[in-house]
């Protein structure tokens, strides 16, 4: 476990007040001039000896994504954007940095705006977040009036202005080419990539997107060095990460624990317990709800973290740990899910648009028991044909997690949907069921 | 679910007021010469503010011109947000998040209340026309559910009791206490506590 002193977010159950002067007292803003001072070169490096991964979901490495930036800035400006539109269900990290640890949050972002060139950075919160949003506001007018922001940043002679531009309750705003579209007063649609952001982004310029825990370790990283940070965990799966623990567990809470911790531990040590006891366990979603579950023989042993748990098919994604117990259907819950998803894709990409509510209504007709057997596998095969075929990451977001319960409660899906349709002694003619399903090369 | 329709009734004219105006211009200066049109999602959530809580379509024709863009543009960030109301909602907005973390801890009882105490069905207005509700997506603080917003404020680690007792205030005029209602100040695990403990009460 994680020693109190090696926690970077002191303040993450608000027992000191985010105020300026209490932050100082905990170290913020403490030598931002020095670290500045030892140059570009120097941050990025520090921060690729860290081994950080980025904390939205991707686990991008940090240092590598700054490296992108063009060194040398031309006739285009270049933008900083930092991802607070923080909407995938089971995660509610950042929102406990907007309102307990702004400063962290911004003085990150001057750092970062240093190693990447960046005059100008913009702060995009969710629109639900509004008091957060606001308390984050008093704490960017606190550092101005303390000279920490502003012409000559915290004395680095360097300029940065920051911004707040507030979502509207769009999901898709997270995934970083919407988020830019969103910004620049558009529908949140994502962009294809190539080209990325890093050279062509916000209004076509050189522009790097990092979530908001990601920018608000920065700083202790940089003040404790890259090593210290890289001693956590293990190799490539560093540092600390904040886990938030909801659902069936008799204490919900965030808590900031190592990298690489055992899920039992967390839920049992952290979180309470399962309600019910541990034998009352029946799946976890591991990383906010577009990673794919884990059955309960799995939650015994898994580490919590990135490797870990692509390792058992699955993804540590933002840490959103939500528990499902024996009392709750589990196919009413991958349901729910799948509406969730129906909800908030864009409608940009026909297999995203389209199957997102045939996943939604298929689920939605199995928890009643109204399905036929051959659906399950139908089910899989949509799944299998919206990942991979869309723009984003949200086809395979909304894919995945429909695919991880097909994966481990088949059993339970058959048992209660035995029907067995007339279709099936029909199944020659060739426009009563999808015809590429019967061709088998296809399937 | 949100639902976009364009509500039937509608008012012939919308301006910003004078304070709206002096936001609006200094949200627009927020973003670098040209590219006021970055602007239309805060102009919209200002009309929708002034506007008793929904955005006319007079108030998008009037942000079409003030920020120099197509009215077709304005319409269609108004329509692809959920949080844009282009009908009439109640003055007391109740948004319950109905997602699988909140779900899993009840968030369905919720509902249930509102169907009771408020109306029958999403998006219509009390009988007293103060009040409506609507099922929503994942709010963001899954470790306090089950919880729901009205109109800025959350509601955290609810239960129906608690709600009603939540609308009878509200139908009284009183705006109860937003955060927590089983006493907690953060996302912090209840009476656990095992890291930080050194912080405690600092």
């Amino acid at each position: 476990m994680l020693e109190d002193k090696d926690r970077i977010f002191q303040n993450l159950y608000n027992d000191f007040g985010a105020d300026l002067t209490s932050a100082k007292q905990r170290g913020d803003w403490k030598d931002t001039k020095e670290i500045c001072g030892k140059g570009r070169e120097w941050i990025i490096n520090e921060i690729k000896a860290s081994e950080l991964r980025g904390r939205g979901g991707a686990g991008f490495p940090t240092g590598l994504k700054w490296s992108f930036a063009p060194k040398e800035v031309g006739s285009r400006p270049h933008y900083l954007v930092i991802n607070a539109d923080e909407s995938e269900p089971g995660t509610c990290k950042d929102r406990d940095i907007l309102r307990f640890e702004p400063h962290k949050l911004i003085e990150g972002c001057l750092i970062a705006s240093y190693a990447v060139n960046a005059h100008k950075c913009y702060i995009y919160i969710r629109g639900e977040y509004f008091n957060e949003g606001q308390k984050l506001q008093i704490a960017i007018d606190e550092a101005y009036k303390d000279g920490l922001l502003g012409k000559n940043s915290a004395g680095t002679d360097w300029e940065l202005d920051i911004y707040i531009h507030y979502g509207a309750g769009a999901y898709i705003c997270g995934e970083e080419t919407a988020l830019l579209e969103s910004i620049e007063g558009k529908k949140g649609q994502p962009r294809l990539k190539p080209p990325f952001p890093a050279l062509i982004g916000l209004y076509g310029c050189p522009t790097i997107i990092n979530n908001v825990e990601t920018i608000s370790v920065v700083p202790t990283i940089l003040r404790r060095g890259g090593k210290w940070f890289s001693s956590l965990g293990r190799p490539k799966n560093t540092g600390s990460k904040i886990y938030c623990i909801s659902g069936n567990v008799n204490n919900p809470c965030n808590v900031e624990e190592e990298m690489g911790i055992p899920l039992k531990e967390l839920i049992e040590k952290h979180a309470g317990g399962v309600i019910g006891g541990w034998d009352n366990l029946k799946a976890v979603i591991p990383g906010g709800s577009s990673m794919p579950l884990l059955p309960k023989e799995t939650c015994e042993t898994i580490k919590m973290d990135f490797d870990a748990c692509v390792e058992n098919k699955t993804g540590l994604g933002t840490a959103g740990i939500v528990v499902i117990n024996k009392d709750q259907d589990i196919i009413k819950c991958m349901a729910r899910i799948a509406r969730f998803y129906k909800h908030e894709s864009c409608g940009q990409c026909t297999p995203c648009r389209e199957g997102s509510g045939w996943m939604w209504r298929m689920l939605e007709r199995m928890a009643k028991g109204e399905a036929t057997r051959d659906e399950v596998d139908m089910l899989l095969d949509v799944t299998k044909q919206i990942e991979g075929h869309t723009i984003c990451a949200f086809g395979e977001g909304s894919s995945w997690p429909v695919q991880g319960l097909i994966r481990n409660f088949k059993d339970e899906i058959i048992e209660r949907n035995k029907f067995d349709p007339i279709v099936k002694k029909q199944k020659d003619i060739p426009y009563l069921v999808d015809q590429h399903l019967l061709e088998k090369e296809n399937a | 679910m949100a639902v976009k329709k364009i509500s039937k009734v509608q008012p012939e004219k919308f301006e910003f007021n004078k304070k709206n105006k002096e936001t609006a211009d200094s949200v627009i200066k927020n973003y670098p010469s040209g590219k006021q049109q970055s602007a239309v999602m805060a102009l919209l959530y200002l009309a929708q503010k002034q506007n008793d809580n929904w955005i006319p379509l007079s108030a998008m024709k009037y942000i079409a011109k003030y920020l120099d863009m197509p009215y077709i543009k304005v319409y269609e960030v108004a329509t692809f947000y959920s949080m844009y109301n282009l009908t009439p909602v109640g003055k007391y907005f109740f948004q319950i998040c109905t997602t699988t973390p909140c779900m899993l801890r009840g968030a369905y009882n919720l509902v249930d209340v509102c169907k009771r105490k408020i109306s029958e069905e999403e998006n219509r207005l009390s009988e007293d026309g103060k009040t409506s509700w609507l099922e929503v997506e994942c709010l963001g603080a899954c470790v306090n559910a089950p919880m729901l917003q009205l109109n800025d404020d959350y509601y955290e680690d609810l239960d129906p009791i608690k709600l009603e007792q939540i609308i009878n205030k509200i139908s009284n005029d009183e705006v109860p206490q937003p955060g927590s209602y089983r006493g907690r100040l953060s996302s912090e695990p209840e009476n656990t506590r095992k890291t930080l403990i050194g912080n405690k009460n600092a």
